[in-house]
């Protein structure tokens, strides 16, 4: 039999993270680990810190990873990934180490270990698979949760909208440590996600990986929709995917027509709260995230001119021959 | 050879000795110059190893973790506030089985702070799953160094060698460094059995549910109690390597005769070792070292309490509202005893407070005046009388 189904099952393809693990339906975090893990290949060390991920993917006496996998604690990722990378160096082998988190273990908790890291310059890929709260324990704000979103310690009432403060700027301050390459990425650009890791992967230095990774559970929508609302979430300009180099914006995706950010919002159950009818405030709030919206637009120059291959629009048409890239 | 010595120095080309592949520390007062020393021979060429300038005890302690669990000897230092901060971390490395080497340069915990000496640091993470052993000089200091790794290797658990702040680390002392060849003679290159490898990929640090749980404690209780035969045979070997021994998990010494026991950790051992040679009525009493402090040798115990009718505990730590730690676990394995001597406990030397040779005549006279616990050398003056 030569069906396409049964050629395509029969190419070799390194799975990191096999099937058969415990994320929820639609879960980015489950999407992007394999992507991530398949385009960086099986000479890797991973290291996780506590979080949805770690839970779901090594339920004892289970474990879906096919590659070295460390755990230990929630904020420890980063510095027992140098640790693992002195080793590695002091033994004489060339494993790249690669570092994971959730933004929980990243923004917060774990941001000084993963500066420290950055500072020592260890040859780590550091990967934040950025669900914007904490999922594991029942969707608690983080500093990455978007601003207006509702979560469990963010809820809104008679006296708020949601979380009051803005989703830090991590990239920023990556960027700030100089080091060799950051990018942010997303699961609903999966090529564009692999060729970011790949990149990565070939740099012998401290890089960094902001992958947007929708949480159906914690955003409150469709797992089927996973994907869509990744899309949006760049196409609207409130998640930019762009590429630092030492510090400096060295390319972006452009964004071909730049979607209202209400289309984003009104498609998620965290956001709900932005919509109920004659609350000036949630007016106000929807306006305030368009203005981040186009803020961001602005800044790092998100608005293409004309059609393009590698913009929003292109980037995820799959096209006979593979993509239309070198 | 002999050398006059720092004892953060020495200890540091004792951990030098072992060829660790990777280093990581932090300074705080008083280990800093165990790190100073550490970095300055990597500077010098005189080790090879990679040395993490780490931004905080807990990333240290994080550092040793990966770096053994990817196979390489690793060693971390710490003091007081650092051990707290790692505390996390000190869990992880013992629950995960990781034969990672620890220095803890003993000082009191804040508030109020304070820099100088007691055991508040090791005794607040005894629970910790690691062994805790103590030293009474210098010398051993360095030769526990040493056998820490071997033990380490030998059961999978990590070790804490706990040395006394200031009163070891900054004191010059007359010791015998060991060479090379005999070191590497002794301790053989690190061979870790769960090592991460791409060839063989194991997934360490998993989840592991209630129908699993109460089996790693126990597991790791089973290692911690059987821990004290590769104590004892590390002990053993060096004394054979070196003709040096450190008293394996613990010594007494003084009259076969004597019915008046006194135990201790630490440096104070030696500066009750002292007393007993140098002031009258040293015929009075024995002294019992206690080296290993985890695992708890309470067998080893028992078997050289026969005989006495009271011991004097001595902490150098207290846990508030309840008294001294050493005495409430030596009280309780004396229980099983027959004849079991009557336990006093006493905290002498906390913050650092000097504990003079003056002090063992003291202790002698305690069984007539402390019941339960008691702080020792504390100043009544300058006590409101409500806090007496
Ligand atoms: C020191 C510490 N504090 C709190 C926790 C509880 N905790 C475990 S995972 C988690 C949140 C994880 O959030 P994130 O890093 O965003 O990962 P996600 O689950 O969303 O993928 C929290 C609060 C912990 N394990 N350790
Ligand atoms: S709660 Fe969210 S992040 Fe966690 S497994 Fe479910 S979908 Fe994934
Ligand atoms: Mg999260």
């Amino acid at each position: 039999m030569t069906e396409p189904a049964s050629l395509r099952s029969r190419q070799p393809r390194f799975r990191g993270l096999e099937a058969g693990h415990r994320a929820c339906q639609g879960c980015g975090e489950a999407l992007a680990a394999r992507l991530v893990t398949e385009s960086a290949g099986p000479d890797v060390i991973l290291t996780n810190a506590t979080g949805c991920l770690e839970v779901f993917t090594t339920p004892w006496p289970q474990s879906a990873w096919r590659v070295p996998w460390l755990h230990s604690l929630f904020e420890n990722s980063a510095a027992i990934a140098s640790g693992v990378e002195a080793a590695l160096k002091a033994q004489g082998r060339r494993t790249k180490v690669i570092a994971m988190g959730g933004d929980g273990g990243t923004f917060d908790i774990g941001f000084q270990a993963l500066s420290g890291m950055l500072e020592r310059m260890h040859n780590v890929l550091y990967v934040c698979y950025d669900n914007e709260a904490y999922m594991n324990t029942g969707i608690q704000r983080s500093s990455s949760t978007p601003h207006a979103a509702m979560t469990t310690t963010s809820p809104p009432g008679k006296n708020r909208m949601g979380k009051r403060h803005m989703k830090k700027d991590l990239l920023s301050i990556i960027a700030a440590h100089h080091v060799p390459y950051a990018a942010s990425a997303s699961v609903a650009y999966p090529q564009d996600l692999r060729r970011k890791v790949r990149r990565a992967m070939e740099i012998e230095g401290p890089t960094f990986l902001l992958v947007h990774s929708p949480c159906p559970l914690g955003w409150g929508h469709d797992g089927t929709l996973s994907i869509e609302i990744a899309r949006l979430g760049v196409q609207t300009g409130l998640f930019p995917l762009i590429e630092l180099e030492r510090g400096e914006v060295a390319s972006v995706m452009p964004i071909r027509n730049p979607v209202p950010v209400v289309e984003y919002l009104k498609r998620q159950g965290r956001f709900r709260h932005l919509f109920s009818d004659g609350d000036h405030r949630a007016r106000e709030e929807r306006e305030h995230l368009q203005a981040l919206a186009d803020y961001n637009i602005e800044r790092y120059g998100l608005k293409g001119d004309g059609d393009d291959p590698l913009d929003t629009d292109g980037a995820d048409t799959v096209r006979r021959g593979g993509p239309a890239r070198t | 050879m002999l050398e006059a010595l720092e004892g953060s120095q020495a200890i540091a080309r004792a951990v030098a000795l072992c060829r660790p592949g990777v280093v990581a520390a932090y300074p705080i007062t008083p280990q800093t110059h165990i790190v100073e020393n550490l970095s300055k021979l990597v500077a010098d060429g005189r080790l090879e190893t990679e040395l993490v300038s780490v931004e905080s005890e807990f990333s240290a302690a994080s550092v040793a973790l990966g770096a053994s669990a990817a196979g390489s000897r690793a060693y971390t230092a710490s003091s007081s506030q650092g051990i707290l901060l790692m505390a996390e971390v000190l869990f992880n490395i013992s629950g995960m089985r990781l034969p990672v080497v620890l220095t803890c340069a003993n000082r009191a915990l804040g508030a109020p702070i304070n820099i100088w000496n007691d055991h508040a640091d090791s005794m607040a993470v005894r629970d910790c799953g690691w062994i805790q052993l103590h030293c009474a000089n210098n010398q051993e200091a360095v030769d526990t160094s040493i056998q820490a790794f071997r033990i380490a290797e030998a059961t999978e658990l990590p070790v804490m060698v706990c040395v006394d702040g200031f009163v070891l680390t900054h004191t010059l002392e007359t010791l015998e460094m060991p060479d090379q060849k005999l070191v590497d003679a002794y301790l053989p290159p690190f061979r870790f059995s769960r090592m991460l490898d791409p060839k063989h990929p194991l997934s360490l640090g998993t989840l592991v549910g209630p129908e699993y749980f109460a089996e790693t404690r126990q597991a790791h209780h089973r290692a911690l109690l059987d821990s004290v035969g590769a104590i004892l045979e590390a002990d053993r070997a060096w004394q054979a390597a070196t003709g040096r021994s450190c008293g394996g998990l613990l010594t007494v010494e003084g009259p076969e005769d004597a019915r008046i026991g006194v135990l201790a950790m630490g440096s104070l051992v030696s500066t009750f070792e002292e007393a007993m040679e140098v002031l009258p009525g040293r015929k009075k009493a024995k002294l019992i070292k206690l080296r290993a402090f985890r695992p708890f040798p309470d067998e080893a115990l028992r078997h050289v309490c026969e005989g006495l009718t009271d011991l004097v505990v001595v902490d150098r730590a207290i846990s508030t509202g309840f008294g001294g730690v050493l005495g409430g676990e030596v009280r309780s394995a004396l229980l099983e005893m027959k004849k079991a001597p009557k336990v006093h406990n006493v905290a002498l030397g906390l913050g650092g407070r000097d504990v003079p040779m003056e002090m063992w005549p003291r202790l002698l006279a305690v069984p007539k005046e402390v019941e339960g616990f008691r702080i020792l050398d504390l100043d009544p003056a300058k006590l409101e009388p409500a806090d007496l």
